[in-house]
């Protein structure tokens, strides 16, 4: 019998190629992702006289540069950013790759766009030119974010060159307790094995609470696998996995769909297969989180105190720690829910799914954003947008004073011009707080979309749960 | 691409953790094609002043370190975005080697396709090669490729590992493209048996 295999095996060794002697592995690309910030890959192609290998396996959607104000190229103020959006169109239609363009029913962040339409599946490699790719591996796919040297490579070949990367499970047991979200797991995640924890490899998330995680909730989970270090990050298809993909616009049909069901239920990891690396954590006592400093991983349970470096175990942490508390403007000892904040953003390719804005308005209804804040939705998509206003999502935001805007990455990078102030606090459903990430000196907290939802009405750091039970 | 064999340059000590991509290059510099010269945005914001005005106590701004072309960090360094323009930003402003403890993975690959050699380090050896730099600044270290070894400024010899078919590359100046144009065959045949499982 064979030896037992992992999922990342099973995907890693039916996209192989061929493997030279040195370990260094010819990968065959599924599909291909492209955005709106990977213009440099086809000036590469074009230096080489080179021109896409598999225009049919890749897809286009520009979301980094465009406004989340209107939906007209025209609208986009800067032109630095309007030419990004536009080499886009130029560069996908000259080589006949399908683009999302604005004003597509299906244009949005392009790792919201991937699973939305069925283009990421279940057992297949894929790759983009950006590093939360590894959301794609909620269906159990094993996908990753590449370079744009990489890219210009994958679009003249369909292939790239790895070295295999060493596996880990993250097994979270247990249940997950009233408003503890997938982004609350993989915050405390991070929390507890830190920002390089997952570094060279491909993370695995099994066990009975991700499995209970909708498929918004592995996304997110999954999504944010890189800020651990992971290259990917995946949960085995399920039941969950079939129920979602089953009629959206890529996704197999008909014959071909129960084809590929039978071969998707091949791919989970067989009984007792190893893993270069094991880490547990109780999904019970897992709280809803927030993050303090510039690293996600300084999170802490909404019922936490900002840390006193004094209690750093080492030189090196106390000086990182003082830095962060210096740039974030907070006190050791200071309460989370004692931190008052500026802004809101509900958005990006981490929490903007329709899930993700049900739980936000469910928060919202009937309560007003507190004065002085500023609290923005951006849906991550335009299905997204169309079935939140369907369920009248919008005007419960719009009639709570949080202004409901146009698909697009927004604040989360900035890159749009979306971004906040130099020292404003925002509260934030994105993926990293780094130093300047959401604007020069402005300072970001992770958190679920109702918790940011909940810090948006209250004007500071709130426990949902609280505020829920009136 | 650039070959790498041996480079003996100015080290900089940066000893912070978690440096991360966007800290190399701020985003909003990320709409900027590769032919503009990348290292007017290295350190943007980290090497400026909240009130405007360079940071004199930012390490590449003290003259001593100005001539650096060797970059000593904390562990996990360039973690975060797969932004290439991080490794431009660091190569155009005349940088070919990064030590560390550890590297984000992407920025990894991303620099050793782009000339700029990430060396790896026990984290031990790195803080003993920090301190030295620190004690005096604008020593110099030397990285010598087919022998993968680092020789810090009081003469210590760190042997590091590599991939091989990364130090091949760097070592030749090779890219994956020349490399792959000799498999189209056996892309061409793996799509045939491929394709009939995945329809699009
Ligand atoms: S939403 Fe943010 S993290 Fe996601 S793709 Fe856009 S910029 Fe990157």
């Amino acid at each position: 019998m064979d030896a037992p295999r992992t999922l990342f095996e099973k995907i890693w060794s039916r996209h192989r190629v061929l493997e030279r002697e040195d370990g260094q592995t010819l990968l065959y690309v599924g599909r291909h992702l492209l955005h709106d910030g990977g213009a440099t890959a086809f000036d590469v192609l074009r230096r080489r006289g080179l021109k896409p290998w598999a225009p049919e396996r890749i897809f286009a959607t520009p979301d980094h540069y465009v406004s989340t104000a209107g939906r007209r190229v025209e609208e986009i103020e800067d032109p630095r950013h309007r030419e990004m959006v536009e080499k886009l169109a130029r560069n996908t239609a000259e080589h006949g790759i399908r683009r999302f363009g604005l004003g597509d029913p299906n244009q949005g962040i392009v790792h919201v766009v991937g699973p939305e339409t069925g283009l990421s599946q279940p057992g297949l490699l894929m790759v983009c030119g950006d590093s939360h790719t590894s959301t794609h591996g909620a269906l159990g796919a094993l996908a990753f974010g590449i370079g744009s040297t990489e890219v210009a490579h994958v679009l003249a070949t369909q292939t790239l060159w790895q070295r295999k990367p060493r596996t880990m499970r993250i097994t979270v047991e247990g249940r997950l307790g009233p408003q503890v979200t997938g982004k609350d797991v993989i915050l405390a995640i991070i929390a507890r094995i830190g920002a390089a924890g997952a570094t060279g490899h491909a993370i695995e998330y099994a066990g009975s609470a991700i499995r209970s995680l909708s498929m918004e909730g592995r996304l997110t989970l999954c999504n944010m696998s890189i800020e651990a270090g992971g290259r990917a990050g995946m949960v085995a298809p399920d039941e969950t996995t079939y129920a979602y993909l089953e009629g959206r616009p890529y996704s197999p049909r008909g014959a071909d769909w129960e084809a590929a069901v039978t071969r998707w239920r091949e791919l989970p990891s067989d009984a007792g297969a190893a893993f270069d690396t094991e880490v547990t954590l109780d999904g019970d006592a897992i709280q809803p989180m927030v993050t303090w400093g510039n690293s996600p991983e300084d999170a802490l349970p909404i019922d936490g105190a900002i840390p006193d470096p004094e209690t750093a175990p080492d030189a090196e942490r106390r000086a990182q720690m003082r830095r962060m508390l210096d740039y974030m403007g907070l006190a050791p000892g200071t309460r989370l829910t004692d931190i008052a904040i500026d802004r809101a953003f509900i958005g990006s390719c981490t929490n903007s799914r329709i899930e993700d804005l049900r739980a936000a308005a469910a928060v919202a209804a009937g309560r007003k954003v507190a004065p002085g804040v500023t609290a923005w939705v951006v849906p991550g998509s335009e299905p997204v947008k169309r079935q939140a206003e369907a369920e009248g999502l919008h005007e419960v935001f719009r009639a709570a004073g949080f202004a409901w805007r146009e698909p697009g990455c927004s604040m989360c990078l900035g890159t749009n011009g979306d971004i906040a102030a130099p020292g404003e606090r925002v509260a934030s459903t994105s993926n990293r707080n780094f130093v300047g990430r959401q604007g020069p000196g402005a300072r970001t907290h992770l958190l679920s979309p109702a918790m940011a939802a909940a810090a948006a009405v209250t004007g500071r750091f709130t426990d949902v749960r609280r505020l829920l039970e009136g | 691409m650039e070959a790498f064999r041996q480079f003996d340059a100015v080290a900089v000590p940066l000893p912070q953790p978690n440096i991360d991509t966007d800290r190399i290059i701020p985003a909003r510099f990320l709409s900027r094609p590769r032919e503009v010269d990348h290292a007017q945005f290295l350190f943007h914001d980290a090497r400026r002043l909240p009130e405007g005005g360079q940071d004199p106590d930012f390490p590449l701004n003290r003259p001593a370190w100005q001539p650096a072309r060797i970059i000593v960090a904390g562990r996990n360094f360039a973690c975060g975005s797969s932004r290439e323009s991080a490794v431009w930003a660091l190569f155009d402003a005349g940088f070919r080697c990064a030590i560390a403890p550890s590297f984000g993975d992407i920025f990894r690959n991303n620099g050793t396709k782009n000339g700029l050699l990430p060396v790896v380090l026990p984290a031990e050896a790195v803080d003993a090669i920090m301190a030295m730099l620190e004690a005096g600044p604008g020593a110099r270290i030397a990285v010598d490729l087919p022998a993968q070894t680092v020789t810090a400024p009081d003469g210590t010899v760190h042997g590091f590992e590599i991939d091989p078919f990364a130090k091949h590359c760097l070592l030749e100046g090779l890219d994956d493209f020349g490399l792959t144009a000799g498999y189209e065959e056996e892309i061409a045949a793996f799509e045939r048996r491929y394709g009939r499982e995945n329809r699009l």
